[in-house]
């Protein structure tokens, strides 16, 4: 494009106009209510760009009931297809796994149990590489302690305190909480006051280190006290090439012997949980259950206390964000570069003193935009999305309303933080397919390599933290637990980072695109 | 015709070569396909990677700009109004489509080449660590992997040719071209029955293309290496016979 060439004094002018112009923006700050207006009058009143916002949500929401609906759960009872059982649900409202052997008595009040963890071993069925045989050996988290419950109910609260397999001295409570004890501890102690329970350990039995007090809420006057042993399946993890993973559990069992065991019984025996799902021969090979003989107790158990991650997560009904995103990046794009492909940008800049403060404008209303949006969509997606996956018969994973809130909350601003990134990418490029295509290219494109399974795990985890696709975190609702073993991959939907952080890896790119964009649009010529 | 074939073709050539754009994104194909692919391979393996698909994820990133170039052959025309001239120079305008198709292929498959190459050198030259097994061209897996990837790349850049033509405005056309395959990986991920996982898998044009990448448990892939290139061909002249019988019914 030739441009006349301007007298110098015209320019020199112009130039101290536009200077007085910037400190007059600046004055006015940066945000300006009539140049708001105009962007957004702008926005509502372009067909496509409206069309395409409101396609965004339709495509977020019909992807949430199109994988809901499509998707049946049964388990089997023998040969009998029936409902799968309702998921056992702890203290803190969620989904848990409660199966231990307990040798138990009442406690009435006050009082304390302390035992010495004299030996601890137990079996793993068919391990890696050869799976041909069984052999002596205890999986990390096999738990072996001391242990005080509300009562025998599958998710009933509880505090624990308790030996490993490979993780040392541990105090657990209510299924979710973990604090490591002391290294090298056998002696534990549990001491009950009130609500409040002490969880102690010693190498020795003379020199005890308090590892934590925890208050569960409510506790009767009388509950159970006692000794228990469980020991969770022992998992591989191989990949899929689909995406995802295929994850193998193999049974185990431990076996734990206490002595010095202050006061002593006699004790009630138990199996919290039961032997559900068991087959005849991991029920009867070493049946699990209790000995005692003189002072010492002989525990045996399988099972796990711990939160149960093997269901269905409630965020796979927000699928559809990704392809929204995709949309409302086409959208943010062509806000700005239509205007540079009709001229109207010579008119805008000339109508608005202040060449950021357009740009301002039209990130705000872009971003407000694709936060309504997905604030709209993803509520409505995952109420729905959960309505119908339970409806199918699956099993999904509960999480606290303010989770729920706090997932779609994180999924609009994701979509208002990478709408920004494309608005400011094409203020940058002015070319909406340039644009359109470094955003997909920053965005989803990292997201899918990293959670389809194409990159390895420890890739695709750089990728989640370096890229404006850290803010797919926001939609992770279930945390990853450090106390249980698990597949913890992006591939799975476990991210890196924790979700604010994700978000402000994102919004920081923004920031920058922003920040660039504003450089390239105060130079150049429009 | 064929007369014409020519001279169409040496007219888009002209245009390819007197513009900057196109010289900037067959670049940025190679650019980002190697950059990737190398620093994929840089994060490391395992002993049970897939040296040869590892070593080519760059094409992930490397086939947003090849969709790029075959959009931009198209739409630039149509955002500037040359493509008036252009059917006004040569009334059948399937002829000047099918010229377009045949840089677009042929430039597609060069820089697909050199993306693949050296994607390949890069991986020789610094291999990924953790046990995972060498690069060897001289074995067969690797040689199609290699050859797939670069006839991958070209099919890319022709399904972006479609949808441009089709589309028209490149930004929208950037989305579709983009979106769609993404979509189908996105969703084939999540769904829960394992059949219609595997048919997602079988007709989207990204998963099923690549399969052309994947050197061991192939036997686990709903679909074949050379069978899942062809169902990317079978989009790509789908998008192209669309986008034509738009471009000769629509006023330019």
């Amino acid at each position: 494009m030739s441009r006349p060439a301007a007298h110098p004094d015209a320019m020199n002018r112009g130039s101290m106009n536009q200077g007085a112009m910037n400190r007059d923006a600046l004055r006015r700050g940066l945000i300006d209510r009539a140049v708001l207006r105009a962007e957004w009058t702008k926005f509502r009143t372009v067909r496509g760009w409206v069309a395409g916002t409101v396609a965004a949500v339709l495509l977020i929401v019909a992807l949430a009931m199109l994988l809901a609906g499509g998707s049946h759960t049964s388990c089997s009872n023998g040969p009998v297809e029936v409902a799968c059982p309702a998921l056992p649900i702890g203290p803190g409202g969620q989904a848990v796994t409660d199966r231990f052997y307990f040798a138990h008595r009442e406690l009435t009040g006050d009082g304390t149990l302390t035992v010495r963890v004299a030996s601890m071993s137990g079996i793993i069925t068919y391990p890696p590489p050869d799976h041909d045989e069984i052999v002596p050996g205890l999986v990390p988290w096999a738990k072996a302690g001391i242990i005080v419950k509300q009562s025998l109910r599958v998710g009933a609260p509880y505090a624990a305190v308790m030996l490993t397999g490979k993780q040392g001295v541990h105090m657990q409570d209510d299924f979710v909480h973990d604090t490591p004890g002391p290294a090298g501890a056998r002696w534990l102690r549990l001491a009950r006051s009130g609500d409040a329970i002490t969880g102690y350990a010693s190498a020795d039995g003379i020199r005890w280190t308090a590892i934590d007090t925890v208050r569960l809420q409510g506790l009767p006057r009388t509950v159970r006290i006692g000794m228990f042993v469980t020991s969770p399946s022992d998992l591989s993890v191989s990949r899929n090439s689909l995406g995802g993973s295929i994850t193998q559990a193999r049974f185990t069992q431990a076996s734990a012997t206490f002595d010095h065991v202050t006061p002593g019984g006699p004790w009630s025996r138990d199996e919290v949980g039961g032997h559900e799902g068991m087959t005849d021969w991991e029920r009867y090979h070493r049946a699990n259950g209790v000995s005692e003989s003189g002072g010492t107790v002989t525990v045996t158990g399988t099972g796990d206390i711990a939160p149960r991650m093997d269901a269905v997560k409630p965020e796979v009904s927000l699928t559809g964000v990704a392809p929204g995103l995709i949309v409302l990046v086409v959208v943010a794009v062509t806000f700005v570069t239509a205007e540079y492909r009709r001229g109207l940008i010579r008119t805008t800049l000339l109508a608005t003193p202040g060449r950021g403060r357009v740009l301002a404008a039209k990130a705000v209303v872009a971003g407000a935009v694709a936060f309504a949006a997905g604030l709209v969509a993803a509520a409505v997606a995952l109420a729905l999305g959960t309505k119908m996956l339970t409806a199918g018969g699956n099993q999904v994973l509960p999480v606290s309303a303010l989770t729920e809130v706090r997932v779609v909350v994180g999924a609009a601003a994701l979509l208002a933080a990478c709408a920004v990134t494309a608005l400011a990418l094409g203020a940058l490029s002015r070319r909406g397919m340039v644009a359109v295509t470094a955003a997909i290219a920053v965005i989803i494109v990292p997201w899918t390599l990293a959670t389809a399974s194409i990159l390895p795990d420890e890739a695709a985890r750089w990728l989640l933290c370096l890229t404006p696709a850290a803010g797919f975190a926001a939609l992770q609702a279930i945390p990853a637990y450090p106390q249980v073993v698990a597949h913890y991959a992006p591939a799975d939907g476990y991210y890196p980072l924790p979700p604010w952080a994700g978000l402000a890896v994102s919004f920081g790119y923004a920031a920058l695109a922003l920040a660039f964009a504003l450089v390239r649009l105060r130079r150049a010529d429009a | 015709m064929t007369g014409e074939l020519r001279a169409g073709l040496r007219a888009e050539l002209t245009k390819l070569r007197t513009t900057p754009a196109p010289a900037w994104l067959l670049a940025a194909i190679v650019a980002l396909t190697v950059g990737a692919g190398a620093a994929a391979t840089a994060v490391g393996g395992s002993p049970g990677t897939d040296t040869p698909r590892l070593a080519l994820t760059g094409v992930q990133l490397g086939q947003a700009a090849a969709v790029m170039f075959g959009i931009s052959v198209i739409s630039g025309e149509y955002a500037t109004g040359l493509i008036r001239t252009t059917f006004t120079a040569m009334p059948r305008r399937a002829s000047v489509l099918a010229a377009k198709a045949g840089l677009v292929a042929g430039l597609g498959l060069a820089a697909g080449a050199l993306a693949v190459l050296g994607s390949l050198l890069a991986a020789t030259l610094a291999p990924p660590g953790g046990g995972a097994p060498a690069l060897s061209l001289a074995d067969g897996a690797t040689l199609r992997a290699a050859i797939g990837s670069a006839l991958y790349l070209t099919l890319m850049a022709v399904f972006g040719l479609g949808v441009g033509a089709a589309v028209q405005d490149a930004a929208t056309a950037a989305g579709v071209a983009l979106g769609v395959p993404y979509l189908l990986t996105i969703v084939m991920t999540v769904v829960n029955d394992q059949d219609l996982g595997r048919l997602l898998y079988r007709i989207s044009p990204m998963s099923a293309g690549l399969t052309v990448q994947m050197t061991t448990d192939l036997s686990a892939s709903p679909i074949g290496p050379w069978a899942g290139l062809g169902v990317l061909a079978a989009w790509a002249a789908a998008a192209l016979a669309g986008g034509g019988l738009l471009v000769l019914v629509r006023d330019a």
